[in-house]
């Protein structure tokens, strides 16, 4: 199914979904606020998206940028869905009780960027120690043993 | 951590008995582990009743290591990912480039590509079948399979210098073209690795022993491997048709003709003899590609050194030999990228052990691991 067709596809079903739709670099994307990210998930899976592919964070200074990847396999597309979670008190709902596949990606961003993720049921470090301190890809991210490239250009 | 005594507690069995359950520690130094991973398993008896997999081990910090180098530097980081199948990094990471940075690869560099990886996959899927013959103790399995791998090593070598890390795709193409006489190498010995690979099936999994280790073993659902986000032999095995060379097609795929092998039972035998199956379809492809391909360049022209790609994000994902491995990009307009997300097969599918290895025996733990095929460098990034 092409991005147009995908387009058409949303809107028939979900009417509110669909101002939010937007093509960036040929992908479907569809920006969220973060209260209705359940909601939209889950009826994007009602929609054939039945693969949570990625999820990750992305640091967007004043905010962290969620970045959900789901693909379809009776429909051969893939669609991303974002929102955002303020810097301060980083919250927002696991998608664990639609996909399962959501435990161990939604443990790594609460360790890699401190998001924490209301009803996760086992939400802790996963890839560093859990003595450690801080949360490494937040851009302010602050530790002496980091060396810094000089700028060449 | 060691392993404390006060770990140990008794419970109450089904039956009234006192059962005395124990913790033991697997790893992460352990032969078995295809890697630095360790698995907490509590077990009744000989039973596990609970795995808990601790990885983390082998993590570089990739991710944040790329977000302080240019494009170009970060084609060889990506080869440490998954160092079983390094050049399927290369071509994700390149393919999210590309289509952040609008470059159009010339066919000649796509055909490349598409035998490279094949050739990749087989290597790869050698490794895993030979170490799942070594798990169950059929230790002659690790020579067969490494004697195939053995001759792919020797072509990359031949192709790019490098036996592991081969940093030969690269944004806009592939390094450099083919030495004289390299695709008459691969065509003498397409037939020799069939053979080889059908002896490899007639030797390991024709052995009693073999199928009594591997059948019913860590059975997956179908329902289960699309939730969890399993991908690859592992969802295929469990009969999750998904190939996103067929499927969600890419590159130059869609001119080849393949199938597709799925299993039926989701245990660990299906999901090994998928990747048996895989093997001679991607001979096949190699085949067809070969002689497909025509004289082009290799490589898109006017690709500068520092690559500034306009500002936004960009996602490409492809079919390793491990399942779909995608790569997220976010560049801010400067010549680094902003951000940098593996998503890694592996990962997701090594979620998949506590729900696969409850139940069984400690020793079927390893056979259930084995079977997810993990490479650490790619889990823990």
């Amino acid at each position: 199914m092409n991005i147009n067709e995908l387009r058409e596809h949303l809107c028939g079903q979900y009417p509110d979904l669909c101002p939010l739709f937007s093509i960036e670099f040929g992908d479907g994307v569809l920006v969220v606020g973060c209260d209705k990210l359940h909601a939209a998930a889950s009826d994007l899976k009602d929609l054939g998206f039945d693969r949570l592919g990625m999820l990750t964070a992305v640091d967007r200074d004043e905010t962290f940028e969620m970045v959900y990847r789901l693909t379809s396999r009776s429909m051969s597309a893939g669609i991303f869905l974002k929102c955002h979670v303020p810097r301060e008190n980083p919250i927002t709902h696991s998608l664990n009780s639609l996909w399962p596949a959501a435990n161990w990606q939604e443990r790594e961003v609460y360790d890699l960027f401190g998001i924490v993720f209301k009803g996760h049921p086992d939400l802790r470090r996963i890839l560093l120690p859990p003595e450690w301190v801080g949360h490494p890809l937040r851009k302010d991210y602050e530790d002496d043993r980091m060396v810094r490239r000089p700028d060449y250009i | 951590m060691t392993l404390d005594i006060k770990e140990r507690s008794w419970t109450t069995g089904s039956d009234g008995t006192p059962v005395e359950e124990l913790v033991v520690n697997v790893g992460p130094s352990h032969p078995s582990t295809h890697g630095v991973c360790r698995v907490i398993a509590h077990v009744d008896g000989e039973v596990v009743t609970k795995a808990e997999p601790v990885i983390g081990y082998l993590h570089r910090g990739i991710e944040k290591i790329v977000e302080n180098r240019t494009y170009l530097q970060i084609v060889p980081i990506t080869d440490r990912l998954d160092y079983v199948g390094s050049m399927y990094a290369n071509w994700a990471y390149c393919r999210s480039v590309e289509r952040l940075a609008g470059i159009r690869v010339p066919e000649r560099a796509e055909y490349l590509r598409v035998i490279t990886c094949e050739l990749q996959r087989i290597a790869s899927h050698m490794m895993s079948l030979g170490s799942t013959g070594a798990d169950t103790g059929a230790a002659t399995m690790f020579i067969y399979a490494f004697d195939v791998r053995e001759r792919i090593v020797e072509l990359f070598e031949e192709l790019c210098g490098s036996r592991l890390t081969y940093n030969y795709v690269r944004p806009g193409g592939v390094s450099m073209d083919v030495p004289e006489g390299w695709f008459d190498d691969i065509l003498s010995w397409t037939d020799a690795a069939r053979n080889s690979i059908s002896q490899m099936d007639r030797l390991f999994f024709g052995n009693f022993i073999a199928r009594g280790r591997l059948k019913g073993i860590g059975v997956l659902s179908a329902k289960d491997a699309v939730g969890w986000g399993a991908s690859g032999p592992v969802a295929r095995g469990s009969g999750v048709n998904w190939d996103l060379r067929k499927h969600d097609t890419y590159s130059v795929y869609p001119r080849f003709d393949f199938d597709v092998p799925v299993g039926s039972n989701g245990d660990a035998y299906d999901r090994a003899r998928c990747r048996l199956f895989e093997c001679y379809e991607s001979l096949r492809i190699v085949e067809q590609a070969i002689e497909q391909i025509e004289p082009g360049p290799f490589k898109a022209d006017g690709i500068p050194r520092l690559l500034a790609p306009r500002p936004g994000d960009a996602y490409d994902h492809i079919e390793s030999a491990r399942g779909s491995l995608g790569i997220y990009l976010v560049s801010d307009g400067s010549p680094r990228p902003y951000r940098m997300k593996v998503r890694s097969p592996a990962f997701c599918n090594l979620a998949l052990l506590p729900l696969l290895a409850e139940g069984h025996t400690l020793s079927d733990l390893v056979i259930v691991l084995g079977s997810l095929d993990p490479v650490f460098g790619e889990v823990d990034r």
